[in-house]
């Protein structure tokens, strides 16, 4: 019994921690797929960096952890922020080929890029020593990491709740997800909305990707490698909401955390077949009412 | 009414008529047999990947079905073809068409299940049962070998009288016959009345329905239709290389028949193959350089295809083409 106990309170520690990591990544990709339309494939090459630059500014330039996670929001924020006037904004309502193309373009390029300047190895993240430390909770020890991204990720949905619940600029944004052409239409630029919340989602990528960087590697590849993980959490949370990105990530989390153990062969299988289900029985998302 | 009736079926007649310049790609590619004697090889691989951007075109294309799961279909064909010959059935005509069956049932069922969806949704799903097939083959390793690939797919010699020799002679001609063969169909699509519906699809799905067409039905006949093609390509391949590795159901393969179409220009077939002779030529000389670079430059010439190059290198040649005209036309 104790054991069962033990083996559950894992489960569920690594398997929260890990899909806050999800949720803290995906929730700018929900955003842009949801209120710019936009299929954006390219959204993990900004957690990839994010990742890259936190893990290089400790490891290079003893940068302190906290500081360097600050760094990994900042750089992919500022990256978005360049990139999204230039290579984001021609497209918006158009094609979604051309998005697709346009955004495979732009993985490519960035996965050489961080071949270019990071080497083709993963980037390993040396935590510091109270994050490496162990935490008895009563039922068994877990690591303090894990914890650590727990609260984070509690910190931060927290914050996400009050500003888009609480916020003019958040009520816009429900606005203009819930309806772009009204919102444009009672005087919201959408135009610079979009440029802000995709800033800001890029950031929160970076930011997790640099947080998540010891459960998904940063190498060159990941921008291709968690593309679908990524992708389901938003889609099956239905695209622009955010309430349900949360939710279906911490679930993705804990069911994949739990199936590595149980289920190590088909784990995976499950979960990519358990995800059509959902998407053919619910299109428009999990949380969605009409089918 | 009938006005429009009388253009439709005359513009149906000249897609039908063959122009003499529709001749050179074929030429040429009877020409490299005889030029290019020592790369034989490489010719069977554009080919394969001609044939399979050219299914990729009949989808995406014409009926506009925005997907990224194509791979699905080449890696089924070339699973089946290979899986049939090492379980002892080395006859490879017959191993080719139940790939092609298998590639087109599986289109047929998928097909049927998301091909009323549009957008994101849509892609997630093609991209989503592609990832479920690249699964399965990772760990159903005493069908496909797993991650080692299937090992040993010997082929017998083609209609009994031609072995797969190691020059590749057999499989260049092999390929090229049935890429014709399976251009003839897919040019025959496309004009026909059947073509213009999915060209109408393409375009405005939903005044199409208003005026009674099977929407949904033409989707689903097309989908299974480059399907099999696509199930076709993969057979030819996994016969060719005598190996069918996981790379076959990568998204990385359907990613890079994208770019080739894109990069010849899509929905008018010659874009397939423009595009997938030049970047599989390309790549080819490009073999020696470190991958990476490959990948920046392909990336960044999509990006700027997207943003400056609409239609592609066939788009290209038509304005160079209009241009050209234009100035002859003007007066001195």
């Amino acid at each position: 019994m104790d054991r069962l106990a033990s083996f559950l309170a894992f489960v569920l520690i690594d398997g929260i921690a890990f899909g806050m990591v999800l949720f803290v990544i995906s929730v700018g990709l929900s955003v842009t797929m949801g209120l710019m339309r936009f299929a954006n494939l390219a959204h993990g090459a900004f957690a990839a960096i994010g990742g890259a630059v936190a893990v290089t500014l400790m490891s290079s330039a003893g940068v302190p952890f906290l500081l360097a996670l600050f760094f990994a929001f900042a750089a992919s924020a500022l990256l978005g922020l360049v990139l999204e006037p230039i290579l984001y904004a021609p497209l918006y309502g158009g094609d979604e080929l051309d998005q697709v193309l346009m955004t495979i373009g732009l993985i490519f390029v960035v996965i050489a890029s961080l071949n270019f300047i990071f080497g083709s190895t993963p980037l390993p993240m040396k935590l510091p020593e109270w994050l490496s430390a162990s935490v008895d909770i009563g039922i068994r020890v877990v690591p303090a990491y894990r914890l650590f991204l727990i609260a984070v990720g509690a910190v931060l949905t927290v914050l996400l709740w009050l500003t888009l619940d609480r916020t003019e600029f958040g009520a816009r944004i429900r606005a203009a997800v819930e309806n772009p052409l009204m919102a444009q239409a009672v005087g919201i630029d959408t135009r610079r909305l979009f440029a802000v919340t995709f800033t800001l989602g890029c950031g929160l990528a970076g930011l997790g990707g640099a947080l998540g960087a010891q459960m998904l590697p940063i190498d060159p590849v990941y921008p291709f490698r968690y593309l679908v993980t990524f992708l389901i959490v938003v889609s099956i949370a239905g695209f622009g909401n955010i309430k349900g990105t949360l939710w279906v990530a911490l679930m993705l989390g804990v069911i994949e955390t739990a199936g590595r153990y149980v289920l190590p062969g088909i784990a995976a299988f499950l979960t990519y077949l358990v995800m059509i289900g959902l998407l053919l029985w619910r299109p428009n998302g999990l949380f969605s009412k009409a089918r | 009414m009938n006005d429009t009736r009388q253009i439709i079926e005359q513009q149906a007649r000249e897609g039908t008529r063959w122009r003499a310049i529709e001749a050179l790609p074929w030429l040429l590619f009877v020409a490299y047999y005889f030029v290019f004697e020592t790369r034989l090889a490489l010719g069977n691989s554009v080919l394969v990947m001609v044939l399979f951007t050219l299914s990729l075109d009949l989808v995406l294309g014409y009926a506009g079905i925005a997907t990224l799961g194509h791979a699905l279909f080449f890696g089924l064909g070339a699973y089946t073809a290979g899986i049939v010959i090492v379980a002892g059935w080395p006859e490879p005509v017959s191993g080719l068409l139940l790939a092609a069956m298998v590639a087109a049932l599986f289109a047929v069922l998928t097909g049927s299940l998301l091909l009323h969806l549009q957008g994101n949704t849509l892609l997630m799903l093609t991209l989503a049962f592609l990832v479920l097939a690249y699964e399965v083959a990772n760990k159903w390793t005493g069908l496909t070998g797993g991650d080692d690939g299937l090992q040993g797919v010997a082929a017998a010699p083609l209609l009994g009288l031609f072995p797969f020799d190691l020059r590749g002679q057999t499989r260049y001609w092999y390929a090229l016959v049935l890429l014709f063969a399976l251009f003839l169909l897919a040019r025959a699509i496309a004009t026909s009345q059947f073509g213009l519906a999915l060209k109408g699809i393409r375009e405005n799905a939903g005044r199409m329905r208003a005026m009674g067409v099977p929407v949904r039905r033409h989707l689903v006949v097309i989908y299974a239709i480059a399907g099999a093609m696509a199930g076709a390509a993969g057979a030819v391949s996994a016969h060719s290389t005598g190996f069918v590795g996981l790379d076959t159901l990568a998204i990385a393969l359907s990613a890079n028949a994208l770019v080739m179409l894109v990069l010849g220009g899509w929905g008018r077939l010659y874009g397939a193959i423009v595009g997938a002779t030049v970047y599989v030529v390309l790549h080819h000389f490009a073999s020696n350089w470190n991958p990476f670079h490959w990948m920046f430059l392909v990336g960044a010439a999509l990006i700027l295809v997207v943003r400056f190059g609409k239609g592609g290198l066939l788009g290209l040649a038509d304005r160079l083409r209009e241009r050209l005209a234009r100035r002859k036309d003007a007066p001195r």
